[in-house]
């Protein structure tokens, strides 16, 4: 164990930490204001991933195709709220599961229709595809290192707006008290319009950066979607810095429980015992996690002001 | 009026579930994957059965051969469901295909307890050559563990020393795994099963494997999880310092993937396999021939196993001369392996799983510019599988 | 004048014809089998109605009971152990204990919290089936012989099998009826509409919940019982929860809350997916926006559908 491997895991943790924060974001704004439980933001995930990959095959160039889907995605995104989501907001949670559910069956199988089966690769310019040397003999992948930097530049840029901005101040308002926002006279509807846009480009963007790494295919939305709502649930519903801090934590938990507890483990039992039960420990312990803080925070760690 | 209603239901139900007529056909259900992203492999193994049906001119022994495939959707319970369907409502004479390890052995009860033929054209459990063997069942694949084996045999005469495991948790990654554990005869410096069929994303193994400095690095990762491996390998930068080394993770399916995404990391890493596309035998050379006309790319190692599967089961219905009824008659044909294989002449063990060489292929670049595999010599010769002698046949 | 109760008359039809089935259809062994599953299924659902439909308990973690029950069967059988009297109660036994622990731990939790947690859990349970290859891991356990009851009933049999799931069926809407009417019914359902109300009445609601969860929990164990010896087979897929998912589905396209609807949701689940992915590989395309059509227009279910047709010919 060295501490050139350490810190590689660390990075890897933060990164996977940063992507999924841009996920939970979209997801923890659109629920926080507009009660909203929205399984489909998987799926807008797997959307932006698909029209950048398009878009990348047919500019020839990886950014123009981030900037021109970042604009598509948020317009599927507001198309799908317009269309299927309004009649949502006043149905109760159950509801909004089933009929996001039947979104997401939708939206796979249109993929598949549209795309094909096999799913698509995202090639990247020369120059992200190598490695940078960070320290003296510590190497990490040159996308990586932009993908901490996109992730951390969102998180600021949302900071700006949630604290320094008026609609930043309708946004925490609505997650604190969202009848309270419609009797001062916002209109209600264009600010969830927006919102649900905003959350679509980010989880979009999210799909964009994944998608190098691990192509974009049908799907892709259901595995991280489950990790993104446990990260709001630790970071608490509504609340944008709940899940910038949740989203490190589970990021550098799983993969530091990926990387180090088959080590720590045989430590303790026999080795082939250890090799069994690493990767399932491993597995759950984003779970465990999750459940000892519902257990002892109910409400998540960083609630919004004003939410029991 | 509710009764009426409920009279016609009944006889509308009954109606649907009168048996055909058995006429002048055999019919065959061939089960497999059509939906999910591993589906690709599934349409693989259709066209592959198709252009074969093609080029027997749709007779077997006489008789009009009628094809019913049925997509297991990845999961054993459909798999089954749709097996029983084969063999109680359709009434089909043979049962093939099966992609998938647990599908097969989750449907295998329906088909053998009814009395019928299995066939694999591609599952090859550990516990169908061994202990559960059975003289209904035939496979034209392989049983899992040789094609690792014969990985670690490669290893070692390679010179490989120590080597780094990463490969999913489920059966078949462990399978794989002990394979190669079982062949290679140098050291395992570290090993990795990660969750399967969720995570794709190798930082945390790709920094472990790096930091243990191994000679080789020994992946199998079938479907998507193959490409975005091989990205990140690439990423990282160890595609220049560590060879890598696999198993059904690179294959026709996924090699013009890799192509169009330029991922030339993989070129010049090496896979063992019973077969090649350029495998030199006459029956080979018109399947991929064949295959590359009608539908423009390479088959894939499931298509040629399907191939065989059609002309597995056709040498058994010519040899008694359509008489379907003659189970022992064909069974014997079969046993025999008498019939062209893509691979060559080979023979059954006791278990029919087939007994055959085991060939190591590179990634190279054909004379069109395709990106395909190319064999480079026989690692195992007719070698037959750990679980034969487990089985009492 | 007749009165004309279309929901009575449908679901008498349905119990005759279940009850008739093997009897006309002789031989056509698939259509048994599908309908075995389909029963097994309405069984998991009516259990799940309990918490969700009359306690309005989300629970995405209820597939576990299923593998649970079926893990026993296949457990058992794989040591050889094939006698029912010993894999039945264990299985029934296990289910209970897992309820009890799982329902503690996430009741304390409520709305999408309580959802998270039920689906974490039936996740660890998930992870763990995959991990132990000893009981077959991901490729899961196939089970040769179905339980042994001594020789009183042979489940070899398929329709034997049929008619033993046809009166565990009966059995559990028999049960649910009388549950639902009794007194600790009258909790479960006056703490989904109001329960301060009910705490304020002195009612122990949460232990109230508890029980109710725990006994979901053991019916739906028994249906996992069932299903392993049905498909002779059982894999950590059918914990896996999307499968409590489809479980929900089928309480909500039955009629959440009615002590009939979940038997009419679990066959037109089954059937229709049957139908579809007969139709088109792409059924998903259509399945999808069914589902949400159900949830925006059709939200009472089958039932509440019988029910206003019915009223209708008055």
């Amino acid at each position: 164990m060295t501490w050139a491997l350490l810190l590689e895991q660390f990075l890897n943790g933060f990164q996977l930490g940063v992507l999924l924060f841009l996920l939970a974001a979209g997801l923890t704004l659109v629920f926080g204001i507009m009660d909203l439980v929205n399984l489909a933001h998987g799926s807008l995930y797997m959307v932006g991933a698909f029209i950048c990959a398009t878009l990348t095959e047919l500019t020839g160039s990886f950014g123009w195709g981030v900037l021109l889907a970042l604009p598509a995605t948020m317009a599927v995104g507001v198309i799908v709220e317009m269309t299927a989501l309004r009649t949502l907001y006043a149905r109760d949670h159950l509801d909004q599961v089933l009929a996001t559910f039947g979104l997401i069956l939708f939206f796979n199988e249109l993929t598949r229709i549209v795309w094909g089966p096999e799913g698509m690769v995202i090639p990247l310019p020369a120059w992200l595809d190598g490695n940078v040397e960070i320290l003296p003999g510590v190497h990490y992948p040159t996308f990586r290192m932009l993908i901490i930097a996109v992730g951390l530049g969102v998180a600021a840029a949302l900071y700006v707006l949630v604290v320094k901005t008026r609609t930043g101040m309708l946004i925490r308002a609505g997650a604190s008290n969202r009848a309270m926002i419609g009797a001062l006279g916002v209109n209600i509807k264009t600010l969830f319009t927006a919102i649900f846009g905003l959350g679509a480009a980010l989880a979009g963007l999210a799909g964009m950066m994944a998608g190098p790494i691990i192509e974009v295919s049908t799907g892709m939305g259901e595995e991280i979607l489950i990790l993104a709502f446990v990260v709001i649930v630790i970071g608490g519903i509504g609340s944008i810095r709940g899940a910038f801090i949740a989203a490190l934590i589970v990021g550098l938990i799983d993969t530091m429980g990926r990387s180090f507890l088959d080590v720590l483990l045989s430590a303790a039992m026999s080795a082939s015992a250890a090799e069994t039960a690493a990767p399932a420990l491993s597995a759950m312990l984003v779970y465990i996690l999750m459940a000892t803080v519902l257990f002892f925070r109910p409400q998540g760690l960083f609630p919004p002001h004003g939410r029991q | 009026m509710t009764f009426k209603k409920l009279s016609a239901g009944l006889v509308a139900v009954l109606a649907l579930a009168a048996v055909p007529v058995q006429g002048g056909t055999v019919k065959i259900g061939f089960v497999t994957t059509l939906t999910t992203p591993a589906g690709v492999i599934g349409r693989d193994m259709r066209d592959a059965v198709n252009l074969a049906l093609e080029d027997i001119g749709n007779k077997m022994g006489g008789l009009d051969v009628e094809m019913i495939f049925e997509d297991d959707g990845f999961k054993p319970e459909i798999g089954k469901q749709k097996t029983d369907k084969l063999v109680q409502k359709d009434n089909v004479d043979f049962v093939a295909g099966y992609i998938w390890s647990h599908v097969l052995l989750a449907s295998r009860k329906s088909v053998l307890d009814a009395g019928k033929f299995l066939i694999s054209s591609n599952a090859g459990p550990s516990q169908l050559a061994g202990k559960l063997c059975n003289k209904n069942f035939f496979s034209t694949s392989w049983q899992n563990d040789q094609t690792p084996m014969a990985m670690g045999e490669v290893l070692n005469q390679r010179g490989v020393k120590s080597l780094y495991v990463i490969a999913p948790n489920y059966a078949a990654g462990k399978n794989m795994v002990s394979g190669v554990q079982r062949a290679f005869k140098g050291k395992i410096v570290g090993k990795d099963l990660t969750k399967w069929p969720g995570q794709l994303d190798f930082s945390a193994e790709l920094a472990k494997a790096r930091a243990a400095k191994p000679d080789g690095v020994f992946i199998f990762y079938p479907g998507k999880a193959g490409g975005a491996f091989m990205k990140q390998y690439q990423q990282a930068g160890l595609d220049k310092t560590i060879p890598l080394y696999s198993v059904f993770t690179v294959d026709s399916i996924s090699l013009p993937k890799f192509q169009k995404a330029n991922m030339s990391g993989v070129m010049g890493s090496f896979m063992t396999q019973f077969w090649a596309p350029d495998l030199d035998t006459p029956q080979n050379k018109k399947f991929v021939a064949g295959f590359r006309k009608k539908y423009g790319r390479y088959p894939s190692f499931y298509a040629a196993q399907s191939y065989d599967t059609v002309f597995l089961i056709k040498s058994a219905v010519d040899a008694v001369n359509g008489n379907l009824k003659d189970m022992d008659g064909m069974r014997a044909a079969m046993e025999k392996a008498d019939f062209p294989s893509v691979r060559g002449k080979f023979t059954y063990g006791n278990n029919h799983f087939p007994i055959q060489n085991f060939y190591l292929r590179e990634v190279v670049k054909d004379s069109d510019g395709n990106w395909t595999t190319a064999t480079r010599g026989v690692v195992l010769k007719n070698h037959q599988d750990t679980y034969a002698k487990l089985c009492k046949m | 004048m007749m009165r004309f109760n279309l929901r009575i008359v449908c679901t008498a039809s349905l119990v005759l014809a279940l009850a008739l089935f093997p009897v006309i259809l002789e031989g056509q062994s698939f259509y048994i089998g599908v309908l075995s599953r389909a029963m097994i299924l309405s069984i998991a659902a009516l259990s799940l109605n309990l918490i969700l439909g009359y306690g309005n308990m989300i629970s995405f973690g209820h597939a576990a009971y299923i593998g649970i029950g079926a893990y026993t069967v296949g457990i058992f059988a794989y040591y050889e152990i094939y006698d029912g009297f010993i894999q039945w109660p264990v299985g029934l036994a296990v289910s209970a204990v897992v309820a009890l622990i799982f329902g503690a731990i996430s009741l304390r939790t409520k709305g999408v919290y309580f959802i998270m947690i039920t689906l974490a859990l039936t996740q660890m349970l998930y992870f763990l089936g995959v991990s132990v290859d000893e009981y077959g891991a991901d490729d899961g356990l196939v089970i040769d012989i179905r339980s042994e009851f001594g020789g009183y009933v042979d489940l070899e049999n398929r329709v034997t099998l049929y008619y033993t799931i046809f009166v565990i069926l009966l059995a559990t809407i028999a049960g649910m009826h009388r549950l639902i009417n009794s007194r600790f019914g009258m909790v479960i359902r006056g703490s989904r509409s109001n329960e301060a109300r009910m705490r304020a009445l002195g009612y122990p609601v949460d232990r109230y919940k508890l029980t109710a969860f725990v006994i979901a929990g053991v019916i739906c164990g028994l249906a996992g019982l069932l299903l392993g010896n049905y498909t002779n087979f059982v894999n950590p897929d059918m914990m896996h929860w999307t499968r409590s998912g489809e479980l929900i589905f089928m309480v909500v396209l039955g009629g959440m809350g009615s002590v009939f609807g979940p038997v009419f949701g679990a066959i037109a689940f089954l059937l229709l997916e049957e139908f579809l992915s007969d139709l088109t590989v792409h059924w998903q395309i259509i399945f999808g926006p069914f589902l949400i059509l159900v949830v925006l227009f059709a939200r009472g279910g089958i039932d509440s559908l019988l029910a206003r047709g019915g009223r209708g010919h008055d």
